[in-house]
């Protein structure tokens, strides 16, 4: 964007609205929004802190794994429903309901299932990200060009070969963008979890903060959490631009 | 006559559809056929059933005598909307028949690039088929399938996707191909003009149901030089001929 004839480098927004976030700060008009100067030096103090470091990291595990799951089983169930019309009448429906469906809602369900622990939460995080996936990785498979599989069984193709060197490739920008928007999901999965099954991680982190009014602690975290989710998702982003100038002519 | 790829009695059907009724047909070793008729006449099933891409419901296929049983190394194939992989540059989409043969990177490498430069291609090696136009896109399918090697040729409608000029040009060099590389190619086609430019051999082919209505070989034309084809008087009379029987089957 260009103001008066200055060219904004991306993302100025962002320092208009921080400059905002500190006025209204300063001017003390509700203990919820202290200064961002203040959220960012609490931030600095936090970030090293054993307690700190072991939230990251709990949280880390149970995303990273979580979304693991979800992309190791998600795709090749796509791409399987994609290819075969049976499993496909068997599957959407399910797939269509759960990703529409208030998950939260299922949290109990598998706490009585599955426990209190760690488990509980990687399996909601996944269930949060794997169904997009899922309905991604079948439209990417669906668009395909039937010329292409033509092209390659002319060849002489063997069914692997066509499955890593047509179809993933062939499915790939869809099946990226199922894999942002999941992990996207994935984030609140995880801190859905870590609120209502046990108390750890960035869940507990929030609690704590939440409870004790501490809210520049509070919002440090949700920082870290947003910036964390944004440069997944950005990083994400790119791959799928790296793969965009064939997506439209496939 | 020496025959390289014999369709004997060939019956498709697709449900109660009859897509080809007991069609038999010869393909002359070295020389071009073409599949010309209608559309809907079956022409490109034929075509597919040839590649081993499409099961006959009854009859066979047999090259040098052989009866297939699926794709094989004996046959390339060029498609209609030239299915080139769109996240692979050029050397690799010529090579990628033979890496599916497996054959050693660099020596398939060498090999498209010896074909590259036959179609006309060179310097465009790091180009990705998005950055091509229809008519280059094309050579780089014409390229895969001639550096595989094959003894036969399958090109369904190859030029019916390029513009004019470049189609004019892909003629020429289909008759010059055709004296040069000793393959036999079977070519489908629904203009006139090009089958009867291009062929040794055209089989008209007509609908409801599918059958091979006529064989023309064209004699003379073909020694008068390419610039000459088009005003020889037995070009011009074939491509009436041939307009005359298929004018009933155009709605």
């Amino acid at each position: 964007m260009t103001i008066f004839g200055y060219k904004l480098p991306g993302m100025s927004s962002l320092i208009l609205w921080a400059l905002i976030w500190e006025i209204v700060g300063q001017t003390g008009w509700t203990f919820f929004i202290p200064p961002l100067s203040e959220v960012i030096g609490t931030l600095i103090d936090v970030i090293g802190t054993p307690a700190f470091l072991k939230a990251i990291y709990e949280t880390a595990y149970a995303f990273l794994a979580g979304v693991f799951f979800a992309v190791v089983i998600g795709i090749p169930v796509g791409i399987l429903i994609g290819k075969s019309r049976l499993l496909d009448e068997l599957i959407l429906p399910w797939v269509n309901i759960f990703l529409s469906a208030p998950l939260t809602a299922l949290v109990p369900v598998l706490m009585v299932l599955f426990g209190f622990g760690m488990k509980s939460i990687i399996i909601t995080t996944t269930l949060f990200a794997i169904w997009i996936i899922i309905l991604n990785s079948r439209a990417g498979v669906k668009q395909i060009n039937r010329s292409l599989v033509d092209m390659a069984r002319s060849f002489g193709a063997s069914p692997l070969d066509a499955f890593f060197k047509i179809y993933f490739w062939a499915a790939l920008p869809e099946i990226l963008g199922g894999v942002r928007i999941g992990v996207i999901r994935a984030v609140k999965g995880v801190i859905i979890g870590q609120l209502l099954i046990s108390i750890v991680g960035f869940g507990a982190l929030f609690e704590l903060y939440s409870n004790n009014f501490m809210m520049s602690h509070f919002w440090a975290v949700l920082i870290v959490l947003f910036a964390l989710a944004f440069s997944l998702s950005e990083f994400l982003a790119y791959l799928e631009r790296r793969v965009s100038y064939y997506a439209s002519s496939r | 006559m020496d025959t390289a790829v014999s369709v004997l009695n060939v019956t498709k059907n697709y449900g109660d559809v009859e897509a080809l009724r007991d069609l038999s047909l010869d393909f002359p070793r070295g020389q071009l056929t073409s599949l010309l008729g209608p559309s809907g006449c079956g022409k490109t099933t034929l075509l597919k059933i040839i590649a081993g891409l499409l099961e006959p419901t009854a009859g066979n296929i047999e090259i040098d005598g052989k009866q297939i049983t699926g794709p094989g190394e004996d046959r390339a194939f060029v498609f209609q909307d030239f299915a080139l992989l769109p996240w692979a540059n050029v050397l690799r989409n010529v090579s990628f028949g033979l890496e599916l043969r497996g054959v050693a990177k660099s020596e398939r490498e060498a090999i498209a690039e010896k074909y590259i430069n036959n179609v006309g291609l060179t310097g465009f090696e790091k180009s990705y088929p998005h950055e091509l136009s229809g008519g280059m896109r094309q050579r780089v399918g014409l390229a895969r399938a001639l550096s595989v090697d094959s003894k036969v040729l399958l090109l369904d409608e190859p030029f019916s996707a390029v513009d004019e000029q470049n189609r004019r040009k892909f003629q020429e060099d289909m008759l010059e191909l055709v004296r040069n590389e000793n393959k036999t190619f079977i070519f489908v086609t629904h203009s006139i003009e090009e089958a009867v430019y291009v062929s040794d051999q055209i089989a008209i082919l007509l609908p409801r149901p599918s059958r091979v209505s006529e064989i023309i070989r064209p004699k003379g034309f073909r020694s008068a030089g390419v610039e000459n084809i088009r005003r020889s008087k037995e070009y011009l009379d074939i491509v009436d001929q041939i307009w005359a029987s298929l004018r009933n089957y155009v709605e």
